[in-house]
């Protein structure tokens, strides 16, 4: 019983069910509530089984559908696709129960039901498929599915402006995979595979290799979101429905990231990377002051957490100047701790952007206003997960900011000290401007109605990402599995 | 396994907060008893601590949160120090703060982030390491703000945005420092002694400027001047939340945690050894004295209260920075003393406030003869606070000047003997008022049953504390005073 559980192919199904059932979800429509909930039911149960699987009893390589390696797709099962994939089926989860509140059966706008379903759990099978594919074919086939059902989950809404959104979304991402898609292109041409372990053997200093590199980080860094890339991400996330928006910020823009960490790892190491390490450090730091700046400025709440987003990015862009020899494993880790913690508490905002959206007929801040009673819950939601973009302890964010800080110190990269501190007293600055109108006291005639789906889900979202630094350590534990880094993650300084 | 007491006094206050939350406005039954049963339970686990600390057993519990870092709860003596008072606190500020709030709105929200702040209090008393200090220390910055803001009022609004703004920043100063410290001194966990004495002379530079970084961070809850401003502007939140935060949460976490940075992760005889402590003896002097006299002026009687706090929580530091045993026992009986006093005159405060609508010093002629129990425990506070004997507050000042001519710089009983008088200058003609002086017009008569000055819940908690402060004066010298602990305390830092 115990052989057959543990070595069932579970990845595979990760990838496999989400697409079957967004086919069938967009055959029965009238079923498709229920197909993509009793779907986000089974990933986490498929996700766990993954990882148990692979924690218990570290068996060999996968293949899909059973073809020896050169023949059939090798999936990845390290660490790092491991968590992924529990983060993406947790926020998963929570954002499919959370959208049956959000898309009522008996919408007007009947067509967003009807694509919904289909599309978004299209987009789960796609990033699954992502986390776990090995080699840089696989992963510009996947970035593709993910853009392409992000686009179609974008133009949902409808209207001009969303349309509008999508599109450009739509030829940025196409940009995006283009650029990457030729540097893999170059890579295929001089050594003939893109599996990225061999890749990460035999690559040399040479200079069309750097050319290569420099065009997949370009792409990859155009997908993701980057200062000076990061013009399309506001108004994408901003016009895509609720469910969506917290789908793109805390998965989608992960998903091309993931693919740079683990080139930057596995594949450039043997590069001479410097240069470039040290420009996503700039770029990152500006984007976190940035990002900052601009959500401070905003009057709509959706916008204000879409800039925090570019500001999120930032950080995670200063993995790669921090990932010093010594500092390496640190490094990493921190990304990784920031990318789980920060899915969760984004999305759960952006969960209450939505919901203050759906009820109040508009997301300006000032509809906050005296947010008690029974629209109490969402500002709970809202200080809750905000505790892990500010960097609050004992939030997931807190102890990323401590890995970076500590690994910038250890390295002698001063110069970030002040950008992380200014990123999180902004951060803190622009949340307590939204808490400042939750708590202002004012007397509301009546309270809307929302639906518990809409309410107790996030919240639970929220509950983990504020604690998430309290429970890391099994999570943390897991993503160094075959982790390309080893070492200490608190780095102690040498006098 | 008896070390899960020390999650079991977290959660004592953690989950009945957790539960209100989610409680309906009108569960005023099921919510007061959820905080009652959480207060009396806790007080009975710290009970059982304080026995077992007493015989030298320390409870300690690790849990790893990432690889090279724990969260690290244990309970010494200090720690029960702390912890005591505010679980005793907390009891009676919960019963005052029940009977304060009655009938007002959002109170499942004030109850809940109430019992979210005492956890954090809690939390930081028995951090084992400073890693765990900041988490709580941090935690208890965001619990408080919504208490602070409970009004929901533009100018309440406008105090929490500058607590936010200052407790925001110095967190932030603190976490750098601690993340600094911790990269070039390894673990830091709370031990006699001191943590950095055995590093490497080159480094001698950086401690002194963590140091600097660590007493600055700290010194904002402190209410050191010049970082005190969010205190006297926070006096807008309701009186039970002014009581709490100047007599154990915010002000004695930050003075809590400069002791714990002196005397655990430096260490008195390098702190003593670098001339670290000098710097901060004079800070501690001029915010002394300083508070003292902007109180004289003040009109606003929490305003008076809030600035006296500033100047008499740098007491506490004052004695830590003296760095002699005599020293050290007046300063740290002194955090709770000054708990006490100041609780009793906020308590004392708020009744006249939500009894008789007197907000201001020269409201409150003749007021004695209309609530006379409240203010003759006012009236002991406020002895208390300018050190008279046998009270409480004597006992402080007189170690402290022991202490201060112990450690060779008598310059300090100037600066005690000026923030006295300046203490009587501020304090003397309130009491003066009360008792003296005819009221101006009658007071309306209490509706109360059989004439009572006010409600039991808002009169019994001021007359237990300045109960306690009469006792902890008289009975100073005998087992169990805070005195008594105190020097056990003392004892085993400086290990004699």
């Amino acid at each position: 019983m115990t052989e057959l559980f543990l070595h069932q192919q579970w990845l595979i199904w990760l990838t496999l069910l989400p697409l079957g059932a967004a086919v069938a979800a967009f055959l029965a429509p009238q079923q498709a509530r229920w197909i993509g909930l009793a779907t986000a039911l089974l990933l986490p149960v498929c996700a766990l089984a993954g990882i148990l699987s692979v924690t218990l009893t570290h068996a060999d390589p996968i293949t899909a559908g059973g073809w020896p390696t050169p023949l059939g797709i090798e999936l990845r099962r390290d660490g790092l696709a491991l968590v992924m994939l529990a983060v993406t089926a947790l926020v998963g989860f929570i954002i499919s129960c959370y959208a049956l509140g959000y898309f009522p059966v008996h919408d007007r706008h009947y067509d967003k039901v009807r694509y919904f379903w289909p599309l978004w759990l299209f987009l789960w099978g796609s990033c699954n498929a992502l986390f776990v594919s090995g080699d840089l074919f696989n992963l510009y086939v996947t970035l593709e599915l993910v853009t392409l059902s992000s686009v179609a989950l974008i133009a949902l809404e409808g209207g001009k402006q969303a349309l509008a959104a999508a599109l450009r979304y739509l030829f940025i991402g196409l940009l995006g995979s283009l650029s990457y898609l030729l540097g893999v292109g170059l890579l295929y041409g001089s050594y003939a595979t893109v599996d990225i372990a061999l890749l990460g053997e035999m690559i040399s200093a040479t200079r069309l290799n750097h050319a290569a590199m420099a065009l997949m980080v370009a792409g990859l860094v155009l997908k993701s979101a980057l200062f000076p890339l990061h013009f399309w991400l506001p108004q994408a996330h901003t016009m895509a429905p609720a469910p969506v928006s917290a789908a793109l910020s805390a998965l989608v823009v992960k998903a091309a990231y993931v693919i740079l960490l683990r080139l930057w790892f596995e594949v450039f190491p043997a590069l001479d990377t410097f240069a470039v390490g040290h420009l996503l450090g700039l770029l990152g730091s500006i984007a976190i002051v940035w990002g900052s700046l601009m959500a401070l400025r905003q009057e709509r709440l959706k916008l204000l957490i879409a800039y925090s987003t570019v500001a999120q990015i930032g950080y995670l862009y200063l993995v790669f100047p921090l990932a010093q020899p010594e500092t390496m494993a640190a490094a990493w880790t921190g990304g990784v701790l920031l990318m789980m913690t920060h899915a969760c508490g984004k999305s759960a905002m952006f969960m209450v952007a939505g919901t203050i959206h759906h009820t109040a007929g508009s997301d300006r801040l000032s509809r906050l206003a005296g947010a008690g009673g029974p629209v109490g819950v969402l500002a709970v939601v809202f200080t809750l997960a905000a505790t892990t973009i500010i960097g609050l302890p004992p939030s997931g964010g807190f102890f990323a900011k401590w890995i970076f800080i500590n690994a910038a110190l250890v390295t002698g990269q001063w110069w970030y000290l002040p950008i992380i501190l200014s990123g999180t007293l902004l951060a803190a600055a622009y949340i307590a401007r939204v808490l400042g109108w939750a708590f202002l006291d004012v007397k509301r005639s009546s309270y809307p109605v929302i639906p518990w789906v809409m309410k107790w889900p996030p919240l639970v979202l929220s509950v983990i990402a504020l604690l998430f630094g309290l429970i890391a350590y099994e999570p943390i534990q897991i993503a160094l599995i075959g982790a390309p880094v080893h070492g200490s993650i608190m780095v102690e300084m040498t006098p | 396994m008896s070390d899960l007491i020390l999650p079991a006094i977290l959660l004592s206050s953690l989950l009945p907060g957790l539960i209100i939350f989610t409680l309906p406005e009108q569960q005023v039954t099921l919510r007061t008893a959820l905080n009652l049963a959480g207060a009396l339970f806790k007080l009975m686990l710290v009970a059982l601590l304080f026995v077992r600390v007493a015989e030298r057993q320390y409870a300690e519990l690790r849990l790893p949160l990432l690889p090279d870092i724990e969260l690290v709860l244990r309970a010494d003596a200090l720690s029960l120090l702390f912890l005591t008072l505010s679980a005793l606190l907390w009891l009676l500020t919960t019963i005052y703060a029940i009977g304060y709030l009655e009938g007002s709105p959002n109170r499942s929200r004030f109850f809940g982030f109430f019992s979210l702040c005492v956890s954090a209090t809690t939390g930081i008393a028995l951090s084992g390491d400073l890693v765990t200090f900041v988490i709580f220390y941090e935690m208890l910055t965001i619990s408080t703000y919504p208490l602070v803001v409970h009004r929901g009022t533009p100018k309440a609004l406008a105090a929490g945005r500058i607590y936010l703004a200052y407790t925001i920043c110095g967190g932030l100063v603190l976490f750098f420092a601690t993340v600094w410290l911790r990269s070039i001194a390894g673990p830091l966990d709370f031990s006699p002694g001191g943590v950095v004495a055995d590093l490497d002379p080159a480094l001698y530079g950086s401690l002194a400027i963590i140091f600097a970084l660590l007493m600055l961070s700290l010194g904002v809850k402190a209410a050191l001047v010049p970082l005190h401003i969010w205190l006297p502007s926070a006096m807008v939140a309701p009186a039970p939340v002014s009581a709490l935060l100047h007599a154990v949460a915010v002000v004695k976490a930050g003075a809590f945690g400069i002791i714990r940075v002196v005397h655990d992760i430096y260490g008195l005889d390098f702190s003593a050894a670098q001339n670290l402590l000098f710097p901060l003896a004079l800070l501690a002097a001029f915010t002394i004295i300083y508070g003292s006299i902007r109180a004289l002026s003040q009109n606003d009687l929490k305003r008076r209260l809030a600035f006296s706090t500033v100047s008499q929580v740098s007491y506490i530091l004052l004695g830590v920075a003296m760095a002699t045993p005599l020293g050290t026992i007046g300063g740290l009986v002194h955090l709770v003393h000054q708990g006490l006093m100041k609780i009793t005159l906020f308590f004392c405060a708020g009744n006249l406030a939500e009894t008789l609508g007197i907000h201001k010093v020269d409201e409150m002629d003749g007021v004695g003869r209309r609530m006379p129990w409240t203010m003759a425990a006012f009236t002991v506070g406020a002895l208390g606070m300018i050190g008279l004997p046998p009270l409480a507050g004597f006992i402080s000042k007189w170690y402290l000047g022991l202490g201060s001519l112990a450690a060779g710089q008598p310059w300090i009983i100037l600066v005690l003997i000026a923030s006295t008088l300046l203490n009587a200058a501020y304090f003397l003609p309130v009491v003066h008022r009360i008792w003296f002086i005819e009221p101006r017009q009658d007071w309306p008569s209490s509706s109360l049953r059989g004439g009572r000055e006010t409600t039991w819940a808002l009169l019994a908690p001021p007359l237990m504390t300045a109960l306690l402060v009469i006792l902890l004066g008289i009975l100073a010298g005998s087992v169990g005073s805070a005195l008594y602990w105190v020097e056990l305390i003392a004892a085993r830092e400086y290990g004699l």
